[in-house]
């Protein structure tokens, strides 16, 4: 079974994150990089999968050169080799172009299933798995928590509110990866030493032969307005606080 | 701090942080507290090579190099000193010398299991009457027919409540001195060996150190390590590696007392301002983040060392005596940047400032580590 998952290099949940002065982007410097925690439950799931059905698993990444430690992490884990997609034209950009990145590399090589993330914990746009199954026309199942895979069809469970469906399609398929899927792994000591011998393919847009226009950009990134500092409710008697509050609750919070 | 890593030491250090992150210091407070050994974090620890560090990926290691090691103790250490302890002890004094000493059949009986984590390794030198001078020892092992009748009074054992394999220090010959010290294989479960309560320790206190005693132990003559008499010069040889192994513990515990240090000084205010734009405080922060360095520093060169084959053994000296006694001058100004509540178990450096005091105490002295290097320096000028 040939088995592809797109990883995304992320800044870590606790990093502190900045807004460049002008607007364009975080400031990179003193970030701690980290593959998205979503696409970990996807390269979790391919391992599972090969070491139950055989074949291999394909770590896919578009980003730049510091990428190739996320799909070195994913070899670690345990996958077979990678596809770093490093182009500076693809600095930024957007979900569509990324997924005619992905879907460029991964048409050139066998797939029965491609994992994606949900999402990725930076721009939380959930939109490249998608794109990505509409690129390579075949069918998708996203935010799936649960899987099997038998017989050249995949059963997939996916949470909606207040229910669960429970989702068969055809391979080759894509799945997106959501909490509780899996326990992703850590990589072992001797992971990391074999990872640094795994083969890893650097691919331009070029050498994908796709357009690196984007059909989206970010205007401007802000920082979120800074918090107005709280107000204690003053007065003597318990009653007398508990109406202070709940005129300041109503006057000027506005939440009742 | 990462100039000497290549690419693969910096994958290292990340992944095995990135796991200790998320298992061990979310832990780290509590088995300490609680006295208790974290077996579904040792069981993961196991599985993931870190019990087998160094040793050969066909023995079922992880096949690192010293440089590797290192960066893995100093990083556990810097989560857990206690499990730090653990690993450092496991690999350096247990695996090590078996890998080093140890006949074909002993590797392939004995390491499997011990680099996988399902067995647990211990040393046991020190008695009542014998620390620093390893040759007083009064454990004898006499060879009757097919085995060794062993008895043994051994004491701080670190990992002694949890080990399956102990390397015993006695006298098969207790008429030659210090030539007659032998190094014989115990295993747990063997008629007459027992385990003491573990010990009320001031830090480490997640790590089992116990005292093992053999009474008419019964040992398997194949169980000896080495050749009958090579006891000391084993024990030698182990302990520069286990110097390596406690230089860089004491190092990782340090480098959290300095990360808490810097943490607290940015939030701590008082006049008005953080404690850390005051010029008393800097003081403190530049100097505990320059013998962080330092000690890192040497630790790195004796590793490298090792890793070329070249000798190492004052290096390895000279990094731990230094290593360790700086991590009791790291931790103290940690505590004191901290005020009252360093002094207090809500702050981690309180934990870090006990454990660090004892990695000045066992593997070798600060004073006995003092003595040997000047002995060789001196040597030199004659």
């Amino acid at each position: 079974m040939n088995i592809v998952v797109c990883v995304k290099q992320v800044p870590d949940t606790e990093a502190l994150i900045k807004v460049k002065a002008d607007g364009s982007g975080i400031d990179e410097g003193g970030i701690k990089w980290v593959m998205n925690p979503y696409d970990e439950f996807g390269v979790e799931e391919a391992l599972k999968l090969k070491e139950k059905n055989g074949g291999d698993v394909t770590i896919v990444s578009v980003g730049p050169a510091r990428a190739l430690e996320t799909i070195r992490t994913a070899l670690a884990m345990g996958a077979e080799k990678g596809i770093h997609i490093n182009d500076p034209a693809l600095e930024g950009a957007d979900a569509y172009t990324t997924a005619s990145a992905l879907a460029a590399a991964i048409k050139e090589i066998p797939h029965d299933i491609v994992f994606c993330g949900m999402r990725a914990i930076d721009d939380d746009a959930g939109q490249v798995g998608s794109i990505l199954a509409e690129l390579l026309g075949i069918p998708q199942v996203t935010v799936v928590t649960k899987l099997e895979v038998a017989d050249g069809k995949a059963t997939a469970v996916k949470a909606i509110e207040g229910a669960q469906l429970v989702i068969e399609t055809s391979l080759p398929c894509v799945i997106t990866a959501a909490k509780g899927l899996n326990e992703p792994r850590y990589a072992s000591l001797p992971g990391i030493m074999k990872a640094k011998k795994k083969p890893v393919d650097v691919k331009d847009a070029a050498a994908l032969g796709i357009s690196v226009a984007a059909k989206a950009k970010i205007v401007k990134m802000m920082p979120p307005p800074e918090r107005a500092p709280g107000k204690i409710v003053g007065g003597e008697e318990a009653a007398e606080k508990a109406a202070q509050l709940v005129k300041l609750l109503r006057e000027e919070a506005k939440v009742i | 701090m990462n100039t000497l890593l290549s690419e693969k030491h910096r994958a290292i250090r990340k992944a095995v942080r990135s796991f200790c992150d998320r298992e061990l210091t979310p832990i780290a407070a509590a088995i300490d507290q609680e006295a208790r050994f974290p077996w579904e974090a040792i069981e993961i620890m196991g599985k993931l090579g870190y019990f087998g560090i160094q040793a050969p990926t066909e023995l079922g290691g992880a096949g690192l190099d010293s440089l590797s090691y290192v960066v893995a103790v100093e990083e556990v250490s810097r989560s857990s000193g206690a499990i730090g302890l653990t690993i450092t002890v496991h690999n350096s004094v247990a695996v090590h010398p078996i890998l080093s000493f140890g006949t074909e059949d002993q590797k392939n009986r004995w390491i499997p299991p011990l680099a996988r984590g399902e067995k647990i390794g211990a040393f046991c030198l020190t008695e009542p009457n014998a620390g620093s001078d390893a040759s007083a020892i009064e454990a004898t092992a006499i060879r009757k027919n097919d085995c060794y009748i062993t008895n043994a009074n051994k004491v701080f054992v670190s990992n002694g409540g949890v080990a399956d394999l102990c390397l015993i220090f006695a006298r098969t010959d207790p008429g030659a001195g210090r030539k007659g010290i032998s190094v014989i294989v115990a295993e747990r479960g063997t008629r007459g060996y027992s385990v003491g309560e573990p010990e009320d320790l001031s830090g480490m206190r997640a790590n089992p150190v116990c005292s093992i005693r053999l009474y008419d132990c019964r040992i398997p003559l194949e169980n000896l390590l080495g050749k009958e008499g090579a006891g000391l010069q084993i024990a030698l040889e182990t302990l520069d590696t286990g110097r390596l192994g406690i230089a860089a513990q004491a190092t990782g515990i340090s480098q959290a007392a300095l990360e808490a240090s810097f943490r607290y000084a940015r939030e701590r205010q008082q006049f008005g301002t953080s404690i850390g734009s005051h010029q008393a405080v800097q003081g403190m922060l530049a100097d505990m983040a320059t013998m962080v360095d330092a000690a890192r520093l040497l630790v790195y060169r004796a590793a490298i060392l090792r890793d070329e084959g070249k000798p190492f053994s004052r290096e390895a000296a000279m990094a731990k005596l230094y290593a360790s006694e700086i991590s009791t001058a790291v931790t103290d100004r940690a505590v004191q940047i901290h005020g009252g509540y360093g002094y207090s178990k809500a702050y981690a450096v309180e934990r870090y400032y006990r454990d660090a005091r004892v990695t000045r105490i066992y593997e070798g002295t600060s004073e006995i580590h003092r003595m040997v290097i000047a002995k060789g320096i001196l040597e030199e000028y004659p």
